[in-house]
Parts: C-alpha cells; structure tokens; sequence
C-alpha cells in the first residue's frame, strides 16, 4: 500500500511516499528526514522527549502516524534557530542551566516554545511547572528549566513589545 | 505493531463504510491507541483514523442549551472554547493527561475507550450527556458497561457528544501523578431536575453514579449534606497507587470538594 503525504518541516515543503502506514511522526523525521534532533525515549507517549510542534500545537511525535498529517506545519528542535542566532528559549536554557545531559532538551524546549505560544501559564512557576508536566528530565533540571521558561518568557514579551511601539 | 491498512475517510459515511471491514478499528487522536498496538495488544486488519472528518470537530452550545462536542475534538479545544459556556466541563478537559495529550486526545476517543480512570466518562455520566453516533443517540446513563466497555455497537462511531449545561457543577480530580489519570475523580452538577454526582477511577465496574449523594445534595446542595455519607469498599479498585478503602474515602472527601467548588 503506497500512501503519501505533504507536509512542511520546519518551513521547507515535502512530499514523501510512505511504503507503510506504521511510520510515526518521530521516526519518520528521524530516519528518513536526517533530523535526529527530536528524541526518542519511551515511545509511548509518557516522557515527552519526542515533542515537536505540529501546526503550532505541541504533540508527542512518537503518538501520532505520519500519515495523519497530510497537509501539516512540523516544527522541530533543527527550526528554532535562525542561522547562528539562537531562539531566546534556547539561550534561555543554556543561562539558566536547564539540563544536565541533554537527552530530553530538545522536547523541553520544544514543549516550552508551545506554552509561551499558548500565552496561558504567564510568569507563574507553578503554572508553568503544570504546563511543562509532560517532559521528564530523569537529571532532575527542573528547576532551572522552570526559571529558563520564565525568562524566555520575559524576553519573548518585551520583543514582542519593542515590535509593536 | 502488526501491520495494517489505513483509511483517511472525509465524511462520517465513508469512515462507516471503512469500519465494515473485519477486524477494522477506529483511530481517534491515538494516545491510547498507539501505544497498545507498539505494544502489539490490538492487531486491527485496518487502521480508519477520524481526525480528517470535519463535521466531527468543533464545539458549541444548543439551542435547549447543552453543551455540543464534535466526537474528533481533542481535549485542549474543548478546555478553551468551553471556558466560558461550561467552565467546569472546560476545568476537566484542561488537566486531562498533559499538553501534548491534549493536543491530540479526543471525547469520542475517551468514552469509546471508557478507561475506569479517564475523566471524561465522569463529566458524561455527571451530566446525563447524550452520546451520539452514525447510528442512534444513547443516554449516558445506558452508555457505560463496565471497565472497557460500552454500549457502541462494532464499527459504531461517537460523531457528537451533548452535555447538558447545569446552574453549577465541579469536577475534582486525585491525580496519580505520573500518569496523570484520576486516582478518584467526581463530578458534580446541579440542575433544577436534581443532583448528580459521577465518580470515576474508584470503580471496578468503572464509572459510576453515586445516587445516595445525588439525594442529598437535591434535597440540600452543601458540602455538609454529604458529611456523614459512607461509599463501601466493595468493588473498588485496589493497586499499588491506594487501596480500596483509601479510595472510597476519596470518594466522599472530593465529591465535599466539588460541591463546595461548585460555580
């Protein structure tokens, strides 16, 4: 059975031909996409290492067939940076110390661009604490990646600002 | 996972179609789904996924004034656009699992599944919901059947849940933590018919009605009418989270909870 699917990854357009409608998202980007960057974990939904953004929505790649997603914008962890210049939540995490080995980074990070995106946790560490939930770091840099999303989160707002004056 | 075929069907009637074949299975947002066949415990011949139906999406409220949820809604859709018309249905779908679950979770998916510790059979049976499919409308009340089971016929498919909008209601939930399911979950609502109080996570039998509070709380709507009241401890599920007695403990202090929460 041959399926294929249009998607855009991280701005470029692709058309790809599935020989096997097993594939999911995370593999599909990993193998045959040369973007390791997304991580896979448990895959099975419960460590969030795997969270790439799908039409601005934050998802567990390792969840979803990749033939659902005909038509889909994928971001991923290799889109954030524009050139050299890194996205403010990468800096972010890189001054605040929010990993130890970086394993589960990429999905934090792709989770924290979500909820910045999604506007409703604020500067509330608790808040983001319960927003950041589906990402386990099992180096425990919780609480620098709390303190990295908060302030990613300041910065992201005062350019939003200085944009708009 | 086995292999399969996939159907993307664009209509209710095509996805009917697809599901008449044998073994075939419905996919909704598969967070549950996906990982059972990694885990090669469902073989399906054919994989008919819902998510690009799109008179399954979207929700909105009634001119009998009810709550109506496309059957392909995921969770996180529902937590905003409900936020104002149905803030206690719309507080349960906001801590369902976890943002990218929310993403992809979907109502029909959960109530097809009726895992005995999701949330949303509770906000179904809590409000007398009407579920309905390609094929008839089925009360809440004759929909839950036991742990994993329904009354949806085979290739049966949830198009649009209905929950009646009360004058109050609250959900509170005991989350086991790392999953995030309810440890005990009850929902709460008050409607000038009556009470009703559903509880999930407690159950063997899975979600349920508990009609002693429900007369109770008609007859006095506080968190005081339910002071004395005592659920057993029969039939309760017991795991390394908290034993049976724990949780029909629970049972009583959050429904207190709920009704004191309840706007």
């Amino acid at each position: 059975m041959s399926l294929s699917i249009s998607l855009t990854v991280n701005g470029d357009r692709c058309d790809v031909d599935l020989d096997d409608p097993r594939v999911t998202l995370l593999d599909l980007l990993r193998e045959r996409m040369a973007l390791p960057g997304t991580k896979k974990g448990c895959d099975r939904g419960q460590c969030g290492a795997c969270t790439v953004l799908v039409n601005g929505r934050r998802i567990n790649s390792c969840l979803t067939l990749a033939v659902t997603l005909n038509g889909a914008e994928v971001t991923t962890i290799e889109g954030l940076a524009a050139g050299e210049d890194l996205h403010p939540v990468q800096t972010a995490f890189i001054e605040h110390d929010g990993f130890q080995c970086g394993y589960c980074t990429p999905g934090q990070i792709m989770s924290a661009v979500g909820l910045i995106a999604e506007g409703q946790a604020g500067d509330d560490a608790e808040r983001i604490r319960e927003g950041m939930s589906g990402n386990l770091c099992r180096c425990s840099a919780y609480h620098g990646i709390t303190e990295a999303v908060q302030d990613a989160a300041r910065r992201m707002a005062s350019a939003d600002e200085r944009k708009s004056a | 996972m086995y292999s399969f075929e996939f159907a993307r069907p664009g209509s209710i009637d095509e996805a009917v179609k697809a599901l008449k074949a044998e073994e075939a299975q419905a996919l909704g947002g598969g967070q549950t789904l996906i990982p059972t066949l990694k885990q090669r415990l469902a073989a399906p011949s054919v994989l008919v996924s819902l998510s690009g139906i799109a008179e399954m999406q979207g929700v909105c409220v009634s001119d009998d004034n009810a709550l109506c949820v496309g059957g392909a809604t995921p969770h996180a859709v529902v937590a905003k656009e409900a936020a104002k018309s149905f803030p206690a249905l719309a507080g349960m779908a906001s801590r369902i699992g976890d943002p990218a679950v929310r993403n992809r979770g979907t109502v029909g998916g959960s109530l097809a599944n009726n895992d005995p510790s999701a949330c949303y059979p509770a906000a179904a049976l809590g409000t007398g919901a009407t579920i309905k499919t390609n094929a008839r409308e089925i009360a809440a009340d004759d929909y839950f059947q036991g742990m994993f089971a329904t009354a949806l016929d085979e290739g049966e498919i949830i198009t649009e849940v209905r929950f009646p909008i009360p004058e109050k209601a609250n959900y509170q939930k005991f989350v086991q933590p790392a999953s995030r399911f309810a440890l005990v979950g009850v929902f709460v609502a008050k409607y000038a018919s009556g009470v009703r109080v559903a509880v999930t996570g407690a159950s063997e039998d899975g979600v349920f009605r508990w009609t002693e509070a429900e007369e109770a709380l008609s007859k006095d709507f506080s968190a005081k009418a339910v002071e004395g009241l005592k659920v057993s401890a029969d039939g309760m599920i017991s795991d390394l989270h908290g034993p049976a007695a724990y949780r029909a403990h629970l049972v009583g202090v959050l429904t207190g909870r709920a009704v004191n929460a309840a706007a």
